[in-house]
């Protein structure tokens, strides 16, 4: 596989799982991961990265410039696919609709909207 | 022998209902309604030995239903309501002095109210061998399953004794079973009791048609048998024979009324249990008999389901009010009826029934027995369709009778008895034929019956959404009954819902979404008439005040897209589905233009013109997809979807398809899929136009018009119409003077046929009102409405679009063709234009941090030589949810 290489001229997007903080150990990198330029990133729209345990991020930004990720994996059908869902805002919470079946998902909590027994994992995001 | 506790000493009363048939069950079902289980004891002898299911719809087991699904009893409902059901143990005698009911098994129950619903049994004519091996009635499950058994294991050939309607019921299981069938019927013409000369005889062509022989205006003289005693035949009273296997009496009912006869009540001349108003005997206040058994107050005996729902509600009715009285003097003398209980006096006979396949139905004053009225008649024989209503002095409608095509029996049924608000032959005529009936249920007074089964009244159904606040057609159903019997009001039942909620105080929210209040609509005209470029900009000037600023949502960003791109050439917006801004607004398919599949990976389907293509491109897409290991298949459109290409793959694949001279079909998109044809004039001996010609012409002029929903079409060169034409969006057929022009048709789960708009148009007149129609279409849709239920809602439904298309009503057919002309102009192929914009294409990668990387979870499996998608990849990969309960 190959990573993108980091540039220093942008603000560069970096993930990590949101449970990490407390478990690093201290003087390590922290987690976090280099994933894409902000540049990158349209509002409304998403993309995926791949992170170097196999599993996959969606990552987003909302009309705020604010930027999540969650999950890229679609719970209800097994594929990798949340990233490439339409985004959208429900009394100022940002979500994306699965582009499978429709299920929305808050971005922030990862909280299945249509079935509150379904979360996907979140990510925290730093921009740099 | 057992014995429960004699009348009036146990801690409750007791009703017994002898018979648990359908209107047994009903007469349960008002009991519990009323409160009556909970301060009766309540017992049930039934001789079946099942408990009540829906005999009406028997035939239907033919057609797949298990006995299970005709059932209308639900056990738990006799559980909750502390019902105590004896099947299989029919009452065999009746003591009214002890008020004692005995059943077959012995037990012997109490009663202070009896109540017999014992229904009615077959009449089989006296004819030698009426008895035979290979003789049967048809009434019951257990009668259904001897007769295929039977003809399973021995018959090829069946009779039936009888062509009303249980008859041609009964016709319609043999020729289920696969038997070659004849009917014979005494009477000159079939169902002589629902329909007249004309009917019977639309009736007859229709089911000869399917293969079944009909003997009219002869009787069975004889059944005929082999050695070994079986069925080998018939005689009949005109001298023919008819040889069959097997034969099914069903020549009518009687009442069972010999349990009542027995015990000495009154019954009457022709047999049935007399009772009065209220369904009690005449001779015994204690007694109540309901349904087919009872002869009623009228002096008739009513066989239909219908009158004896009716009957029990009327039973249960009066039985709760004797409850209230004091109780029932020694001598018996029934309590003063408290004013306001419900009574049966009679009932209307209209039926509709769907009998082999055709519908049949009559109403009211059905053979005009009324004096001085008048016919209106339609009839086509080529169709099968006869309609004819009975038409009073005064102009109200007394009745008819509808055979081959009965929509209207809802609407017309209602009106009889008042003057309709338009004329009579309108609700006759067929649609399409320049008169469609455009009588909506909102014509309807209040005290018009809806649904004939629970006699529910308009206003009733009114009253639920005003007065119990229901919104939706299962909450109606649910408060007043409607729809729950045969469900042919249904379809009026939603439509009176409908314009109730928005004709009363309930506020209905027709806005496109959460971010937005106006409909498509209003927002198509917003953006056509500002000039609003911008989804953004949409949304903060005319958004809902709490999503202003805001990312909006799934259902309004490609809703808004769509119309921004429809729009975008006159208003100039961008122009391509994913420049700017545009990119945010598609769903997937839209934003990687191909289709997205359920392992995430996605198909692909060239643009090929009215399924014309040459050998040469052929080739390529065969080169393609066996390159990237894709799968193919032809779809219904005539062209070939390749599935199973990975995201990163896509502008590979289009690259090699737009050198070899293909371009994006738009399989993708809300927008024109294709246009069929058929290979028309230029090789079929039929043909009479050039369609395949005019297939590629429409389908290049409206290739990319992004609309509400997609856009089928079709062209067929003749009147045979292989295209399928009428089963299209708009669909076109030649003429021998040139095309006729046909539009909101479907296929899929709801098929509609499509409507006739303009005829023997040029190609040019062709060309233009299509132009309109699909501009006007685009204009007032609501989002994903295809043209088909678009064309049912809009106020004036067909004659208003041919208004406003062909004679240009509203004046804005100018306004409409510049539309089009606009988007024909600006039409670019969206794949030739992304595979030449890098930054287009650096979207098209699995990872963004990865772009060499497929995404692992899609993977192909083999079968049948080609690949299908690898699911077990996609359940592996589900890793358990965190802090989520088990789904």
């Amino acid at each position: 596989m190959t990573l993108a290489p980091e540039t220093t001229t942008t603000l560069t997007v970096r993930l990590r799982p949101a449970a990490t903080a407390a478990t690093a150990a201290p003087g390590a990198d922290d987690g976090w991961l280099a994933v894409c330029d902000l540049s990158v990133l349209i509002p409304g729209r998403g993309v995926a990265a791949l992170l170097p345990d196999g599993r996959q991020a969606a990552v987003f930004m909302d009309r705020a410039g604010r930027v999540y990720a969650i999950d890229n994996r679609d719970p209800f059908s097994g594929a990798a696919v949340l990233s490439r869902g339409l985004t959208g805002s429900h009394r100022g919470r940002a979500f994306v609709a699965s582009p499978l079946l429709k299920q929305r998902f808050d971005l922030a909590s990862g909280l299945c909207l249509d079935d509150e027994s379904v979360r996907v994992t979140t990510y925290e995001v730093q921009v740099e | 022998m057992s014995t429960t506790a004699p009348a009036g000493t146990g801690p409750r009363p007791t009703i017994v209902l002898v018979g648990h048939g359908m209107v047994g069950q009903r007469f349960l079902e008002a009991l519990a309604e009323r409160g009556l289980t909970a301060t009766h004891r309540v017992v049930v002898l039934c001789e079946e030995p099942r408990p009540a299911y829906d005999r009406v719809q028997l035939t239907s087991y033919f057609s797949g239903r298990t006995p299970e699904e005709l059932s209308m009893t639900d056990p738990a409902f006799l559980a909750d309501h502390g019902i105590e059901l004896h099947l299989g143990d029919p009452a065999e005698s009746v003591d009214r002095t002890a008020r004692q009911v005995t059943a077959r098994s012995g037990l012997v129950v109490g009663y202070d109210t009896l109540v017999l619903a014992t229904g009615s049994f077959p009449f089989v004519p006296p004819v030698p061998g009426k008895d035979a091996e290979g003789c049967f009635v048809y009434r019951t499950i257990e009668d259904l399953l001897a007769i295929e058994a039977y003809a399973k294991a021995r018959a090829t050939t069946g009779a039936v004794v009888g062509g009303g309607l249980l008859g041609l019921e009964a016709a319609g299981a043999l020729q289920g079973l696969g038997l070659t069938t004849h009917i014979v019927e005494f009477a000159p013409r079939l169902m002589p009791v629902q329909v007249d000369e004309g009917g019977g005889a639309a009736l007859l062509r229709t089911i000869e048609g399917m293969g079944l022989t009909v003997h009219t205006g002869t009787g069975t003289q004889e059944v005929v048998t082999g050695d070994d005693g079986a069925v080998t035949g018939m005689k009949l009273s005109d001298g023919s024979t008819v040889a069959t296997d097997l034969v099914v009496f069903s020549a009518g009912v009687r009442p069972r009324d010999q349990l009542a006869r027995d015990s000495g009540l009154t019954v009457g001349e022709r047999g049935g249990i007399s009772v009065d108003e209220q369904c009690r005997t005449v001779s015994d206040p204690r007694v109540f008999a309901i349904g087919e058994c009872a002869l009623a107050s009228d002096g008739r005996v009513y066989g239909l389901v219908a009158p004896g729902y009716e009957m029990a509600e009327t039973a249960a009715a009066t039985i709760a009010a004797d409850g209230m009285s004091p109780e029932l003097s020694a001598e018996g003398m029934p309590p003063a009826v408290a004013s306001g209980t419900a009574s049966f006096t009679g009932a209307d006979l209209s039926t509709k029934l769907k009998l082999l396949g055709v519908d049949v139905a009559s109403f009211g004053d059905a053979h005009g027995a009324a004096a001085d009225c008048l016919d209106v008649v339609y009839s086509d024989s080529r169709s099968g369709t006869y309609k004819k209503l009975v038409i009073g002095s005064g102009g109200e409608l007394l009745g008819g009778i509808l055979v081959g095509d009965a929509e209207a029996y809802g609407t017309l049924r209602a009106f009889t008895g008042s003057v309709p608000p338009i004329a009579p032959e309108q609700l006759v005529l067929p649609a399409g034929a320049g008169a469609p009936v455009q009588l909506g249920p909102s014509a309807l007074p209040d005290e018009a019956i809806v649904c004939s089964c629970h006699n529910v009244t308009k206003g009733a159904i009114r009253g639920a959404v005003t007065e119990h606040s229901c919104t939706t057609v299962p909450e109606v159903k649910k408060c007043t009954k409607a729809g729950t019997g045969c469900g042919s009001c249904v379809k009026v039942l939603g439509q009176l819902v409908t314009a109730e909620l928005e004709a009363s105080g309930v506020e209905v929210d027709k806005g496109l979404c959460g971010c937005f209040a106006q409909t498509r609509e209003e927002l198509y005209e917003i953006v056509l008439a500002l000039r609003v470029s911008s989804y953004r900009q949409l949304l903060d000037r005319y958004g809902r005040e709490d999503a202003r600023g805001g990312d909006g949502c799934e259902v309004c960003k490609p809703a808004v897209g769509s119309v921004i791109a429809s729009l975008a050439p006159v208003i100039g917006a961008e122009n391509h589905v994913l420049g700017g801004e545009q990119a945010a607004l598609q769903d997937t398919n839209d934003h990687f233009l191909a289709n997205l599949q359920k392992n995430g990976s996605y198909s692909i389907v060239p643009r090929i013109p009215g399924g014309e293509i040459t050998p040469e491109k052929l080739i390529v897409i065969g080169e393609v997809a066996r390159d990237f290991g894709l799968y193919t298949k032809i779809t219904g459109g005539q062209r070939i979807d390749m599935f199973g290409a990975r995201v990163e793959q896509l502008p590979l694949i289009w690259t090699r398809l737009v050198d070899a001279g293909f371009e994006s079909g738009h399989a993708y998109g809300k927008s024109l899929r294709t246009v069929k044809s058929c290979v028309g004039q230029t090789w079929c001996r039929y043909g009479v136009q050039d369609s395949v010609r005019m297939a590629i012409d429409l389908e290049l002029r409206y290739r990319g018009l992004r609309s509400p929903h997609k856009l089928k079409s079709a062209v067929s060169g003749c009147a045979r119409e292989c295209a399928e034409a009428q089963s299209k969006d708009f669909g076109v057929i030649a003429t021998a003077n040139g095309w006729n022009l046909y539009v909101g048709g479907n296929g899929g789960a709801t098929p509609r046929h499509a409507d006739l708009l303009a005829q023997d148009l040029s190609d040019a007149e062709l060309v233009r009102l299509i132009d309109r129609f699909l501009m006007f279409y685009i204009r007032t849709a609501d989002r994903l409405e295809r043209t088909s239920t678009w064309l049912e809602r809009i106020d004036g439904g067909l004659d208003h679009v041919r208004d406003v298309v062909v004679e240009d009503s509203l004046g804005i057919c100018e306004e409409l063709e510049s539309l089009m002309a606009a988007h024909v102009d600006a039409y670019r192929d969206e794949w030739a234009e992304t595979i030449k914009d890098p930054e287009k294409l650096s979207r098209f990668v699995s990872f963004v941090n990865a772009p060499d990387t497929p995404d692992p979870v899609v993977g192909f499996v083999p079968e049948r030589d080609q690949i299908k998608p690898d699911l077990p990849l996609l359940a592996i990969g589900i890793r358990p949810l965190e802090g989520s309960a088990q789904r």
